[in-house]
């Protein structure tokens, strides 16, 4: 194993229930989240980035595989022997503690020195700039707040690993920008491995390193942000992660020929039987008159957007794409509804996917 | 939409019947306390204010005696009630359902559901076997049978306090590396503390008014306040029962005020 992998799940199988009635949470998933490394488990609701994120915690116990922890395997250890924190959803902050008590409660359970966990909570809020809130309990406390409180904690005892359960879900969208900041800053401070969950691909895309695209209890891919949104593996991850046309057609040596009879350049393609997918990003269309060439199109509808406009296509057998152009200066796309048009891709932008 | 619903509080009748209730409920007591202030040593004639009753019952040893008894006994019920119920109530709601959960809540709550009459005779009937065989005598048997009763009340407001707990508190205790015992004394304990203090409170009032377990289970001079006010009805009435009365209603009263103020929600 490579020595730079902090978490390496294994064949990893959570199932719940028991007998035929078993809905298998986790099916078969192998992952390595390396060291120091921002990595993100993103998929819709239930598709079982928090049953992986619980699994590594050791709030539940694998029904197979294994999960390793710079190698070892952790999969029957209890979350207290584990060195790694977790930041809930629902914060999870002792009500009857104060902020500095909570903070230091991971540090006294270790049974470090008093002088020792008195440093440490300090630094830790002083790093979730809530020095001043020390002496409160955490009901007097707002939201973002309690959020600091929550992170402090788990990053006191200074966790190889740290987990964040879809924590910036209950933020109104201004604080939610803000913490999104802070936590890649306290990420690139401390060093810690992070590994967050959330449904947000916005969120996904702005703070990993890495990601990994989850559907179905199945990772469907890892790769940087930059990765999974150009060269998506499969359907799934093409319209899980930002807009996509999709087109479909039969593959033929170099190109796609698609319902309407035109031929798409695919360099690379090799004929095959049967249906093949291909998409591409809306901002990959480019939009001409139909003498121009390029697949001949209507516009059905333009949508306005501020820095940019939302073309709907339609082609002559009906499948609709979207194009979004930049606005001009004048804010006028110079298109019209009922328009036609000669849709070109920008290089390379045209790509096959999996179903 | 509120305007047009049904109100109960709009049938004609209603203020009338709430006053009438009331009325029932606590005239009695009225009366009693009014009594226990009365000069005269009748019952039923009022002979003006005095405080001569309550002197007359502090120094009755006889009063002081069964006092002193029904305390203890309150106390130790009311402990070893509350931890037999904290952690019946830990067992029930900590983990997940279970076959025959209900048959265990029922089994929990039995002494809410058999009439007292028969638990009280139950009880006799055992206990004088022990006693024969053993042959030892003591408050002990009260303590029990006090311990027994109490435990489903002193479990409702426990087993209600845990319900409301945030489960994630606990799983966050123990992602911090606190150990199971750790967990339940640095988290779970504290949380549930209010429950507790509530839970002893009732257990301590719900054995300090019984009678008819006490009863049947006493043995020779055992009497506890509510026996010995009882036995003394056989004798004959004077306003110091009234002022007995007083005194253990005004303990009661102050106990579950107490128990409405921490079983409150703070919200």
């Amino acid at each position: 194993m490579a020595d730079d992998v902090t978490i390496s799940a294994r064949h990893v199988i959570k199932a719940f229930g028991q007998g035929a009635a078993a809905v298998r949470a986790l099916d078969d998933v192998s992952v390595d989240i390396r060291r120091s490394e921002f990595f993100t488990l993103l998929g819709p609701s239930g598709c079982g980035k928090t049953t992986l994120l619980r699994l590594i915690a050791g709030f539940e116990m694998p029904t197979g595989g294994e999960i390793l922890l710079d190698g070892a395997d952790i999969s029957t250890l209890p979350p207290n022997k584990r060195p790694v924190n977790t930041v809930f959803q629902s914060y999870a902050l002792f009500p009857h503690l104060t902020v500095a008590q909570n903070v230091a409660f991971g540090l006294q359970m270790l049974g470090k020195p008093a002088a020792e966990v008195k440093a440490t909570t300090e630094r830790m809020l002083a790093l979730v700039k809530l020095e001043a809130m020390a002496g409160r309990k955490t009901a007097q406390l707002s939201g973002g707040q309690q959020q600091r409180v929550a992170l402090a904690r788990a990053l006191a005892p200074q966790p190889k690993v740290l987990l964040l359960d879809e924590p910036l879900s209950a933020l109104d969208l201004k604080l939610r920008k803000e913490m999104q900041i802070e936590l890649k800053r306290l990420q690139l401070e401390t060093g810690i491995t992070f590994v967050f969950v959330t449904h947000d691909q916005e969120e996904a895309l702005t703070m990993s390193d890495r990601i990994a695209v989850m559907s179905a209890g199945k990772v469907q891919q890892v790769g940087t942000a930059r990765d999974i949104y150009i060269h998506p593996r499969n359907r799934f991850v093409a319209s899980f992660i930002g807009e996509t046309n999709f087109l479909t057609g039969t593959a033929e040596d170099g190109a796609l020929r698609l319902g309407t009879g035109e031929r798409i350049e695919m360099p690379g393609l090799r004929a095959s039987p049967g249906p093949t997918t291909a998409i591409v990003r809306p901002e990959q269309l480019r939009l001409g008159k139909t003498a121009d060439g390029g697949l001949q199109a209507r516009v059905v509808s333009l949508v306005y957007f501020g820095t940019d406009t939302h073309c709907h296509l339609h082609l002559a057998d009906g499948t609709e794409l979207v194009a979004r152009l930049q606005s001009p200066a004048s804010g006028e796309a110079g298109l019209s509804r009922g328009d036609s048009v000669g849709i070109r891709f920008a290089e390379g932008a045209v790509q096959q996917v999996e179903d | 939409m509120a305007e047009r619903s049904f109100h109960v509080a709009r049938l004609p009748g209603f203020a009338t019947m709430a006053v009438a209730v009331f009325v029932a409920l606590y005239l009695p007591i009225f009366t009693l306390v009014a009594y226990s202030f009365n000069a005269s040593n009748s019952m039923a004639v009022w002979g003006g204010f005095s405080l001569d009753w309550y002197a007359k019952a502090w120094a009755n040893e006889q009063v002081k005696d069964a006092t002193v008894r029904s305390l203890v006994i309150a106390c130790f019920a009311a402990v070893i009630s509350t931890a037999v119920a904290t952690m019946a109530a830990l067992g029930t709601t900590r983990r997940r359902a279970f076959k025959g959960q209900t048959f265990i809540y029922v089994m929990i709550n039995q002494p809410l559901m058999v009439p007292e009459i028969v638990t009280a005779v139950a009880l006799m009937i055992l206990f004088g076997l022990v006693k024969t065989v053993t042959g030892i005598h003591g408050l002990g048997y009260l303590v029990l049978a006090h311990a027994a009763f109490c435990v489903p009340f002193a479990y409702l407001p426990i087993r209600a306090r845990l319900e409301g707990m945030d489960l994630t508190l606990e799983t966050a205790a123990a992602d911090l590396y606190a150990t199971p015992w750790a967990t339940f004394r640095r988290v779970t304990l504290p949380l549930l503390a209010p429950g507790m203090v509530a839970g002893a409170m009732l257990a301590f009032v719900i054995s300090l008014d019984d009678v008819v377990i006490t009863e049947f289970v006493k043995s020779g001079g055992q009497d506890t306040l509510p026996t010995y006010m009882l036995g003394q009805l056989r004798r004959q009435l004077t306003p110091e029962i009234n002022a007995v009365s007083t005194m253990l209603l005004a303990v009661t009263v102050v106990l579950l005020t107490t128990f409405f103020l921490l079983t409150r929600k703070k919200d």
